[in-house]
Parts: C-alpha cells; sequence; structure tokens
C-alpha cells in the first residue's frame, strides 16, 4: 500500500512542480528581486527531483535514510545560499511548505477514493515535509550565522587599522571597547607590521575608545611593553580630559609611557625622536 | 655543536642565536661573550635572537645576564630581531628584559649601539639631544 | 564532552630533554592549527613545568593529550614527579616568590599563559601539574 505513494507521486510529477511553482508564486513575499522565476522554477525541479528519486515509500518515516541525502543536502544548499542572499525565514520557509501544500493537494485528488490510504499517506508526507522544514531552518540559520561570523571579523579588522604614516612611524587609532580578545588582535597585527615595515616608533590613538578603565589601561601598557621588547617605541595619543581623570583616579600608572593629547603632537614626538625636521618652505621672493 | 660562534665586528660582537638553547649552551654563551668582551674590549654585543620561537625565564635571565655582565665591563647590549609572538609571550609571562636594549633588527641595533656609544663618551645624552631638536625648531623660523 | 583524540608521553630526566619535550609539544600544537601566538604561550608554559620538575624534583614525566570539546580542540599537558613537593601552594603561585634564588615567575606566569591551570602537591609525596591550551582561546 505505501509503495503506492512513491510511485503514485512520481507519476504526478509534473503536476505537483506547476502547482508548487504557482503557490510560490502567488506568495505575497515572492522576492523576485533577489531570484527570477527561472531560477526559482529550477530550485524546485532540481530539489523535488532528487526528492521522488530517493523516496522510496519505505524511507519516508526514517529521516536518516541513506536515499534521501541528496534531498538534504540539495535543501541545505538552497536555504545556505538564500541565508546569504538576504531572504527572510518566512521566505526560505515558503519554499519548502508550499512544496508540502502541493503534495497533499495532489494526495487528496489521487487517493479521493480510499480514505485509508490518504490518511496513512497524509500523516507520513505531513511528517516527512515538516522533517524538510525543520532542516530548512537549521542550515538557514548556520548562514545567517557564517554571514555573522565573517561580519565580526571584518568589524575587528577594519576597526584596527595600521597606517604608515611615515617612514618608521605607524599609526592604529583605536575605535570602540579594547577588550581581552581585541587586544591580542591589534597586538599581533601591530607587532607583524612593525616587523614588516621596519617601523620604530607607534603611535597608538585612543580617541576612539570610550572608556579606559584599569582592564583598558593595562591591556594598553601590555601592547607598549611587547613594543618595546621587540625593539620600538610605541606612543599613546588622544588621551582626552575624561581619560586623563579616570586614569588619575584609578590610580593607574601611565608614568613608563609617552603619552600626547592629540594625535599631532605625538607625531611631532615622534619627527624629533627620529631627528626629522619638518619646515614650512620660504616664500620665492 | 655546543658553542654558539661570536663574530666580532669593529668594536661590537654579534651573536647570531640560530636553534633554540640546550641550557648548557645558553650557559657556555654567557660565559664565552663575557671572556670575548675582555678580551677585545668591546663596546657593544649585539644578540640575534630572530630565530628563537621561545624566550622562556631561563633564556630571558641568561639575556639579563650578559647584559648587566657586559655594562660592569662597560659594554652596552641590544637584543634583536625578537618575534612578534614571543614578546607577547613574554609579556604575558612577565618577564621584562631589565639590563638589555632591544632593537628591530641587526642594522638598527648597531645603530643604537654607536649612539648609546657616542652618548656615554661625551657624557650628555638626554640634553644634547634636545639641543639639537631645539636647533632644527629654531631653524624653521 | 571532552575527548582525548591522541595520547603521548615522555620522561624528562636531564636538562638535554626540554628541547625535545618542546618540540613534540609544538608538533602537536601545529598538528591542530594552533596560532603561532597561541604555539609560542603553550609551549613557554610547558618550558616553565618542566624546568621546575627538574630543578627541585630531577625530574619526572610529562603527558602529552590532543583534546578536543563541542567545536574546540586543545593540548593538555601533565607534569608529574616524585620530588619533596610543595608545602604552601598559594604562596609558590605568588609571583616573585622562589625558593630557588631565581624570579619566581614561573608558576605564575605559566597560569597566565594557558587556559586551565591545576596543581595538586603534598610535601613528600610530589607534585602534578596539568594544563590545558585551547586552539581558539
Ligand atoms: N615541581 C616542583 N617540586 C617542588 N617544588 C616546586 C616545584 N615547582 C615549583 N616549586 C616551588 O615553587 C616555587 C615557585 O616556582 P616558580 O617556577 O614560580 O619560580 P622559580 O622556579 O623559583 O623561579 P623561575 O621559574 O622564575 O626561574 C619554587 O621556587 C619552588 O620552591
Ligand atoms: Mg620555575
Amino acid at each position: 500500500m505505501k509503495q503506492d505513494i512513491s510511485k503514485l507521486l512520481q507519476k504526478k510529477k509534473k503536476n505537483i512542480l506547476e502547482d508548487w511553482i504557482s503557490l510560490q508564486l502567488a506568495d505575497a513575499g515572492l522576492r523576485e528581486d533577489l531570484m527570477s522565476n527561472d531560477e526559482l522554477r529550477e530550485q524546485s525541479a532540481e530539489l523535488l527531483d532528487a526528492l521522488l528519486q530517493g523516496i522510496t515509500g519505505d524511507n519516508l518515516a526514517d529521516f536518516n535514510s541513506e536515499g534521501l541525502s541528496p534531498v538534504y543536502e540539495i535543501l541545505a544548499g538552497i536555504s545556505i545560499s538564500r541565508a546569504r542572499q538576504g531572504f527572510s525565514p518566512r521566505e526560505t520557509g515558503v519554499f519548502v511548505f508550499s512544496l508540502k501544500d502541493a503534495i497533499l493537494k495532489t494526495l487528496i485528488i489521487e487517493l479521493a477514493n480510499d480514505q485509508q490510504a490518504l490518511a496513512d499517506a497524509l500523516i507520513l508526507i505531513n511528517k516527512f515535509l515538516d522533517n524538510l522544514g525543520i532542516a530548512t531552518f537549521e542550515t538557514f540559520i548556520k548562514g545567517r550565522e557564517e554571514v555573522i561570523l565573517r561580519q565580526t571579523d571584518e568589524i575587528s579588522e577594519i576597526s584596527t587599522p595600521i597606517i604608515r604614516v611615515w617612514d618608521g612611524i605607524l599609526a592604529l587609532p583605536i575605535i570602540g571597547t579594547l577588550d581581552s580578545a581585541r587586544t591580542q588582535v591589534v597586538m599581533e597585527s601591530l607587532l607583524q607590521n612593525i616587523v614588516d615595515t621596519g617601523s620604530t616608533i607607534t603611535i597608538l590613538d585612543i580617541s576612539g575608545v570610550p572608556t579606559v578603565d584599569s582592564l583598558v589601561a593595562q591591556h594598553i601598557i601590555k601592547t607598549v611593553a611587547a613594543t618595546r621588547l621587540m625593539g620600538a617605541e610605541c606612543i599613546i595619543s588622544g588621551i582626552r580630559p575624561e581619560i586623563a581623570q579616570t586614569v588619575v583616579h584609578l590610580g593607574i600608572d601611565l608614568s613608563n609611557i609617552v603619552t600626547k593629547a592629540t594625535l599631532a603632537s605625538a607625531l611631532k614626538y615622534a619627527f624629533a625622536v627620529l631627528r626629522l625636521d619638518v619646515k614650512r618652505i620660504q616664500k620665492e621672493k | 655543536m655546543d658553542r654558539i660562534p661570536i663574530l666580532r665586528m669593529g668594536n661590537f660582537l654579534l651573536v647570531t642565536i640560530q636553534i633554540d638553547l640546550y641550557d648548557r649552551l645558553a650557559i657556555n654563551l654567557e660565559t664565552d661573550l663575557v671572556n670575548m668582551v675582555n678580551k677585545t674590549q668591546a663596546k657593544g654585543v649585539l644578540i640575534d635572537i630572530s630565530a628563537l620561537s621561545i624566550v622562556d625565564s631561563f633564556m630571558g635571565r641568561i639575556l639579563g645576564n650578559i647584559g648587566d655582565m657586559a655594562r660592569i665591563m662597560d659594554a652596552e647590549t641590544v637584543v634583536v630581531g625578537m618575534q612578534p609572538a614571543v614578546a607577547i609571550t613574554l609579556v604575558e609571562l612577565g618577564l621584562e628584559l631589565k639590563g638589555v636594549h632591544t632593537a628591530l633588527n641587526v642594522v638598527k641595533g648597531m645603530e643604537l649601539l654607536r649612539l648609546k656609544i657616542k652618548d656615554l663618551d661625551t657624557g650628555e645624552e638626554e640634553d644634547e639631544e634636545e639641543e639639537e631638536i631645539a636647533t632644527n625648531e629654531d631653524s624653521t623660523d | 564532552m571532552r575527548i582525548v583524540l591522541i595520547e603521548d608521553a615522555m620522561l624528562i630526566e636531564k636538562e638535554q630533554d626540554v628541547v625535545p619535550f618542546r618540540n613534540r609539544v609544538k608538533e602537536y600544537a601545529v598538528k591542530i592549527g594552533m596560532s603561532v601566538v597561541n604555539q609560542t604561550k603553550l609551549i613557554t608554559a610547558a618550558s616553565e613545568l618542566v624546568r621546575n620538575m627538574l630543578k627541585y624534583a630531577g625530574g619526572g614525566k610529562t603527558k602529552m593529550e590532543v583534546i578536543s570539546e563541542g567545536r574546540n580542540s586543545g593540548i593538555r599537558l601533565v607534569f608529574e614527579d616524585n620530588g619533596p613537593g610543595i608545602k604552601d601552594i598559594a604562596q609558590a603561585m605568588k609571583e616573585g616568590f622562589s625558593t630557588g634564588q631565581s624570579l619566581g615567575v614561573g608558576l605564575p606566569g605559566a597560569k597566565r599563559l594557558v587556559n586551565e591551570f591545576e596543581i595538586k602537591s603534598s610535601p613528600g609525596e610530589g607534585t602534578v601539574v596539568s594544563i590545558i591550551k585551547w586552539k581558539n582561546g
């Protein structure tokens, strides 16, 4: 009896596909901006093909079945790419759930004369497609998580640009909170840059750091110490009045570190250390 | 190999540590360097550690000792080429390399030594430097 | 759940064993793709602990494990000796405390360099220190 379901569905494949696609096209959330109708048709056909080839009637209830793994793979690929393209979970969900509607419609028509078979089939197909729905969401969320991780990496890279302001002078404006993970990243890329460029002076500008508590100060002190061990000097600039106040109130000792109010004055100091002289050119007479 | 070669360059000594040292080798290096400073009347010692993948408290102490001993014998020591990962680790370990100067590479280390030695000879390093900067600034007017 | 993927051991009897031991630890750290900075931190901590074992207990045995927990993998090292043991562990863990006229940075420094640090010791029986450095951490 069960065998009939998979055979029956295979026979009605064309109908199911057409029903499915028109259901998708009819949905208010259709994203023609993100995907063309041809692409949608292609994706749908590919999944339905794999599905009808994979189901044997027996494995419908068995979600780990070998035969169905291509179905899950294709589905995973589709939902991950949709997550990356910026589809919403609902829009991605409609893709699978409208397939359910299409299949159920076919079953109801085809098995209209056998109520018992229809009931059995409905339960099975329902379960199976619900499971596909769950798999879709799982991979969709995984795809989104990947996007978030990548963006986090990008943000931490963007927020610690190392600028070669002069031959031998690097500047590193820090924007945002300086926690231990961030300090690690900053230190590593700064020290590597020092080696690569042979720069002897680094200016760490902290005007973009919202608060300097004793932990942040500790991170700064460590960065300065590591820079010195390498044989370079590290100046801290961008000390705002509030920062000076908290540093002193907290009893943090920065006396071993060269600190300057602005990046400009730090640069001037760096020039002096390198024995460089910046002059205004005399006007021609 | 149970001794690390020490090269003489003018009145400087140069040691390039190429492998992670066994303790005995490190202790030998300390003795050999101090003897060489005495024999050659060297004014500066350069220790290139760019090939060292770790510096633990033992190695750190040896480097510090060399610096202190050389200084009593009137020579300055510069440790050059420390790897970024080594520097980060040393800071976390809590070890300062007291007694030695540091520089990015051998060339910069030499420059630093020359500067130190000149300054020591004239006896007034800070003043001289500041004067130079001051004159530079004057000339901009 | 923590799973041990690889297990290895090495006896430390003399000063010449330190560098080969460090190299072995490095091999495993490289194998799991640990960053150079984390490798350096792990090997430096290992070096401190193995030196203590040699200096205060005349040697001992080390155990190396590649472990995994969820998505994270790491290296676990155990240093075990039958030396005199440590009377006051809290004191030994203090910055600058040394009975060997040294800097006293070994134990507290090693603790800062790794993610997990555990020390057990009883006078007359010996000392066991175990550390874990995670690949991401
Ligand atoms: N395996 C051990 N067995 C017995 N005592 C130990 C052992 N390891 C450490 N200790 C004790 O703990 C003290 C502190 O150890 P720690 O490594 O911090 O400093 P240190 O070895 O004295 O100096 P450093 O490591 O800076 O050279 C030692 O001086 C020693 O008394
Ligand atoms: Mg020790």
